[in-house]
């Protein structure tokens, strides 16, 4: 090895000619490639990159070369290192990314095993569909009213036109509550909110009522002493019976789909004059398209709107209801009635959270 | 009712009869519901009528058998063909006129006729029953028509109008006319818009004096009372055959002439009328309530005790009818009976409907009764069925007639002419209104008001006890008009204001529920009391107080529920049952609540709308019935699966529960530990808000768990929905971005002392810089001393305004530790 101060003044060194800096770089390529992960390169680093890698070593020669020729030699070993850099970056990108596709197909798990931790719940087919009616009729621009379940004989009977000896109101059909003469019924029907609305509420009147009913039915596969009913009441100025026949339209589009429509086939109520039966036409009906007997309706009894204080010569309104059950039974096809109301949480379930 | 259609078309003029389908139709379209349509037969190939020429008593087997002669035509000889056939009946004689179905025949339900050998003979066809020819339900004997209705060998299929159709119909209870012949026809005839003849206009032969004496007593029960007398009325008269066949199609046995006769022209006109055997009527009949303790032996021979409220016929002997239900036996009209009188009353409707119910006896009378009958219609059906009696029974009419009362006739109404066209919505051609009316039996008059208006009057026919109020006329010109000819039109909208904070919170506490876990149930609010010992409540406690139902469709469930959680458990029991076993229900409903001073309903008429004070009352009146919720959980509340173990549903679910329902309302509910039944006395919680109690949770005791046999650890919830206050406006919380400094302390307290006193404390002594309270361990043990436990707490506190220094937080956790050994004794462990 020569010194700076060396008097001796070759013309060339050995370690920085063309074929040794072409064989280091030949080296440490092969040693990189041959390094087959990310501990291995590290490893051999030092060995062709490092103070004491040949080309650094070959580095250290060039003051010992003539004036002349230290240019062109430095120019080389610049070439050769960077050569040796390139390959070191390329083999540690390509580990890199060979260790990171490792690492990830390592992780990888079956995704399709079950995932019940935590047992999922339900809402009854019936609260939702009582809250979708709720909700056509108040973007109708209706409000929802209530009313309680244990109500007195007047606002079940007596305001809506019952006759005092009308055979609805026989034990046969209607619950009452102790004490004989107590006058408390549970409600036969939602009715008594419309009687209740009129009364206090401030005319016009939008209401719709959806609400738990009772009626001394044994339960058996169509029927259910405790069941649902919707009701809707209208009373405003100039309301008619096409008013009557576009609202049940617009929810039976909205209950069975844009294709399905209503009828109306005369009918007695008590509390409605005119009253009609409304049965709903309906393209996905079980069985086929057709007409299916789906509540009543008509227009309010000049009877019901004297006895809740409403001038009937000035104002005119149409009622309509209908049981939830009945319809959550024909338009889902649900054969048994019993189902609902038993509480068997598989009938529950498959309905979810949202009609 | 059932009836046939060639009876329905009779006063009909028709240019082309409509078929039955359309008449079906024709009715539903104008409000009498149709239940059936049943054409009758078919029956095809040689069904004849015969004669019955020789009968051959078989009397070699168990039961009576006839071999029997019969002509059943003539042959290619003009000779009599006779036929022989085996018969089980025998209920004819030897020339009775019968209806044989001939080999090759094919009878109602494919019942096919070929020879066969029977009983040892050859029976070349059969001798039918009324119901083997599809005409009844008669299978009593075979049908034996009267003599001469017809010869041997004329087609049965015309000779009994088997090509005939009978509709099954459902007038609505407010048209009593409609309950008849005469009614559905005038119905028709307003539907087809044909002319009408109408059977009840029949001219009435003036009187020569009373024909029986009567007393009407009761008014109020009897508007009118007719009588008519037919004597030396042959007893062995048949009924005709057009009778029978249209008595039994229309589903009434033919008992004899004077029944038949009586029910026939019930049929037809709608007025019930009723038989005496004049000779086994002592004295004048009287109509009077029944005393108590008054028996009557009706004419289906059961012995009813009568109320005070029935009304009765009464002769010397006593009562002898429930009248307008059924009649008594002692004056019934028997085979022998030949001196009739014939009664036709209008009947209070509400009376005769109490007298139903009461004594469980429906009838045919008692049903047009209850719908009001034509008060002018008793004369007429006395007049035709007494011609009938003597058309066939060949007795005689007795001038006389009694006529006794003065019904009630219907009073005019009036109303503008355009009223149903305001009301349906529909312009109705001119004159449309007052056609309608007119076609309905009104007498219509068109008149201008003072104020210009055409006003139309209607004097509503006398079988039009329903039309009372202009709505009811319009009601009969829309439906005839038709339900169909009005648009469909929405009205406009009006500006609704959505739903309430309630239902909305309400719609928010399911939703949670169920995305929590819970599945919903519905159960009934009918509870046992005995469930409240189950549960092991006080004798005082007010859950026992209770709403009861007088007529439970379950005799022993007749209370209302006072507590939801029954019903859940009930729905629990069921899901175990079928094999469920991680279940969590939760119920939203109404309880019943009595007051303490149970306040009586008012009495209150309809002619006017209550006033604020009645209506006020009447609210007192109601039982309390706010809306709870509860939940019931069972079993695993986290399963176990591939991912390791599971949890039980423990006591702390249902308070957790309980809180989530609060958060949804914006309330953060406390907690304070009680001791209530049915909860297990050291894991029951008491939620409230503030210091106001709104339900509990817990485990249920073990001994209630084993009672009620529900799975081990139930844990139940329940909250009163309408205690929680719905809060309107929600904070606005002030994010700050500066960073928080987390401090954890221990504190070591009596194990009496509530977790939640500690957290309070610790809360309220850190001030404005404590942020959270976090209670992240419990642990108790010897490190900690006996009857001591230690609760470790993470502190976070953080400034609004700046990043806070360890120093002044530490200072505020200081205080807060100093606030909770003030409060709870609390002491920092070493």
């Amino acid at each position: 090895m020569s010194g700076a101060n060396d008097p001796y003044d070759p013309k060339e060194v050995a370690a920085l000619a063309p074929e040794a800096l072409d064989a280091a770089v030949q080296k440490a390529t092969e040693a990189f490639a041959a390094a087959t992960d990310l501990d291995a390169l590290a490893a051999i680093k030092p060995a062709h990159l490092g103070d004491r890698s040949p080309v650094l070593l070959a580095r250290r020669e060039i003051g010992a070369l003539p004036p002349a020729a230290k240019a062109e030699a430095g120019k080389r070993v610049n070439v050769a290192q960077n050569a040796v850099k390139t390959a070191f970056e390329e083999r540690l990108t390509r580990l890199k990314v060979e260790r990171d596709e490792r690492v990830l197909r390592d992780e990888a798990v079956d995704v399709t095993l079950p995932w019940d931790r935590v047992p999922r719940g339900a809402r009854h087919p019936i609260t939702t569909l009582a809250e979708r009616v709720a909700d056509v009729f108040v973007a109708m621009g209706y409000e929802v009213a209530e009313g309680p379940e244990l109500d007195t004989e007047w606002f079940n009977f007596d305001a809506l036109n019952f006759g005092k000896d009308h055979p609805a109101r026989t034990m046969s059909d209607t619950f009452y509550v102790a004490p004989a003469d107590s006058g408390l019924v549970l409600r036969t029907h939602t009715s008594p909110v419309q009687a209740r609305t009129l009364l206090e509420r401030d005319l016009p009147v939008y209401v719709v009522c959806p609400g738990r009913t009772f009626r001394t039915d044994e339960l058996d596969s169509t029927h259910t002493p405790v069941f649902h009913q919707v009701e809707g009441l209208a009373v405003d100025k100039g309301l008619t019976m096409a008013h009557l026949k576009g609202t049940l339209d617009a929810f039976a589009r909205a209950m069975f789909g844009e294709n399905s429509r209503t009828r109306l086939r005369p009918h007695f109520f008590p509390f409605t004059e005119p009253s009609a039966e409304v049965d709903v036409w309906f393209p996905e009906k079980r069985g086929g398209a057709g007409w299916v007997e789906w509540g009543g309706c008509g227009m309010v009894n000049p009877n019901v709107l004297r006895a809740t204080g409403v001038d009937p010569d000035v104002y005119s309104g149409f009622a309509f209801g209908m049981g939830l059950e009945r319809t959550l039974q024909f338009r889902n096809g649900l054969p048994d009635m019993r189902d609902m109301v038993e509480g068997d949480v598989r009938f529950t379930l498959p309905f979810g959270t949202e009609a | 009712m059932r009836i046939p259609v060639t009876w329905l078309v009779e006063h009909l003029e028709f240019d082309q009869v409509p078929t039955a389908e359309e008449f079906a139709d024709a009715f539903v379209r104008i409000g009498v519901e149709v239940d059936d349509v049943h054409p009758l037969g078919p029956v095809t190939g040689p069904v004849v009528a015969g004669r019955v020429v020789e009968i051959e008593e078989l009397t070699e087997f168990k039961k009576p058998i006839r071999f029997c002669k019969v002509e059943v035509g003539t042959d290619d000889d003009g000779e009599p063909k006779i036929q022989g056939v085996v018969c089980g009946a025998t209920n004819f004689v030897e020339g009775d006129t019968v209806v044989v179905s001939l080999p090759g025949a094919v009878l109602p339900g494919g019942f096919a006729i070929s020879a066969r050998k029977t009983y040892g003979r050859t029976s070349e066809g059969m001798i039918c029953s009324a119901r083997e020819l599809g005409l009844g339900d008669e299978h009593a004997g075979i049908l034996v028509l009267p003599s001469g209705t017809a010869s041997p060998g004329d087609d049965a299929v015309e000779l009994l109008g088997l090509d005939d159709t009978v509709l099954e119909v459902t007038p609505t209870p407010d048209r009593g006319y409609a309950f008849s012949v005469r009614g559905l026809q005038r119905e028709l005839a307003c539907a087809f818009d044909v002319p009408f003849g109408d059977p009840g206009v029949v001219e009435i032969p003036e009187a020569e004096g009373e024909v029986w004496p009567v007393h009407v007593e009761d008014e109020s029960g009897c508007s009118r009372f007719v009588a008519r007398r037919v004597t030396g009325v042959d007893p062995t008269a048949p009924t005709p055959w057009w009778m029978r066949r249209r008595l039994m199609l229309a589903g009434i046995r033919s008992i004899s002439l004077p029944v038949d006769v009586t029910n026939y022209v019930m049929l037809e006109l709608g007025q019930p009328l009723h038989a005496f055997d004049a000779s086994a009527v002592q004295g004048a009949l009287v109509v009077r309530r029944a005393a108590s303790g008054e028996k009557l032996t009706t004419l289906d021979d059961s012995v009813r005790a009568l109320d005070a409220d029935d009304v009765v016929i009464a002769d010397d002997s006593g009562v002898v009818s429930l009248a307008g239900v059924m009649g008594g036996a002692s004056t019934e009209v028997r085979s022998t009976s030949s001196d009739i009188l014939l009664e036709a009353a209008v009947w209070d409707p509400a009376s005769v409907a109490r007298t139903v119910r009461r004594h469980r006896l429906p009838s045919e009378a008692a049903k047009r009764f209850e719908r009001t009958v034509d008060p002018a219609l008793a004369p007429v059906a006395l007049e035709v069925a007494a011609k009938l009696l003597h058309l066939y029974g060949d007795g005689s009419i007795r001038p006389g007639r009694t006529d006794v009362g003065s019904p009630r006739l219907p009073v005019p109404v009036s109303m503008p002419i355009d009223l149903p066209d305001r009301v349906a919505g529909v312009r109705y051609a001119r004159g449309v209104t007052a056609r309608r009316l007119g076609q309905i039996g009104c007498r219509v008059e068109v008149s201008t008001a003072d104020d210009g208006q055409t006003i139309v009057t209607a004097v509503p026919p006398t079988w039009r006890a329903d039309l009372v109020q202009p709505a009811d006329l319009v009601e009969e010109v829309l439906r005839l008009e038709g339900f169909e000819t009005i648009p469909s039109t929405l009205p406009p909208a009006p500006a609704g204001r959505g739903l309430t904070e309630q239902q909305r919170r309400r719609r928010a506490v399911s939703r949670a529920l169920a995305e929590s876990g819970f599945v919903e149930v519905l159960p009934f609010p009918f509870v046992a009391p005995s469930v409240f010992d189950a549960f092991g409540l006080d004798e005082g406690d007010v859950r026992r107080n209770t709403v009861t139902v007088l007529n439970p469709l379950e005799s022993d469930r007749p209370a209302l529920a006072t507590t939801l959680l029954p019903g859940l458990l009930d729905a629990l029991q069921r899901n175990v049952a079928r094999g469920q076993r991680d279940v969590a229900l939760y119920h939203l409903g109404q309880v019943t609540l009595p007051r303490t001073q149970q306040v009586p309903v008012p009495e209150l008429g309809v002619d006017r709308p209550p006033t604020a004070a009645e209506i006020a009352t009447m609210q007192a009146a109601l039982p309390q019935q706010p809306l709870h919720v509860a939940v019931v959980l069972a079993g695993d509340r986290e399963r176990a699966g591939w991912w390791g173990g599971g949890r039980a549903a423990d006591w702390a679910d249902a308070v957790e529960t309980a809180r989530l329902v609060g958060r949804t309302y914006g309330v953060e509910l406390t907690v304070k530990a009680a001791d209530l039944a049915p909860w297990h006395p050291g894991r029951c919680a008491q939620l409230r808000v503030g210091d106001w109690p709104v339900g509990h949770a817990g485990e249920l005791h073990p001994k209630v768990v084993e009672a009620l046999g529900l799975p081990k650890r139930t844990v139940a919830m329940e909250l009163d929905l309408d205690a929680l206050p719905l809060k309107e406006l929600r904070p606005a919380p002030i994010v700050s971005a500066y960073p928080p400094v987390l401090l954890d302390v221990a504190l070591v307290v009596d194990a009496g002392v509530a977790a939640s006193a500690v957290s309070e404390a610790l809360s309220s002594g850190g001030g404005d810089l404590l942020e959270e309270v976090r209670l992240f361990d419990l642990f108790t043990g010897e490190q900690v001393g006996e009857g001591r436990k230690s609760l470790a707490c993470s502190l976070r506190f953080r400034a609004p305004d700046r990043t806070l220094t360890l120093e002044e937080a530490t200072a505020a956790r200081d205080a807060a530790v100093a606030a909770a050994a003030e409060r709870t004794g609390a002491a920092l462990r070493a």
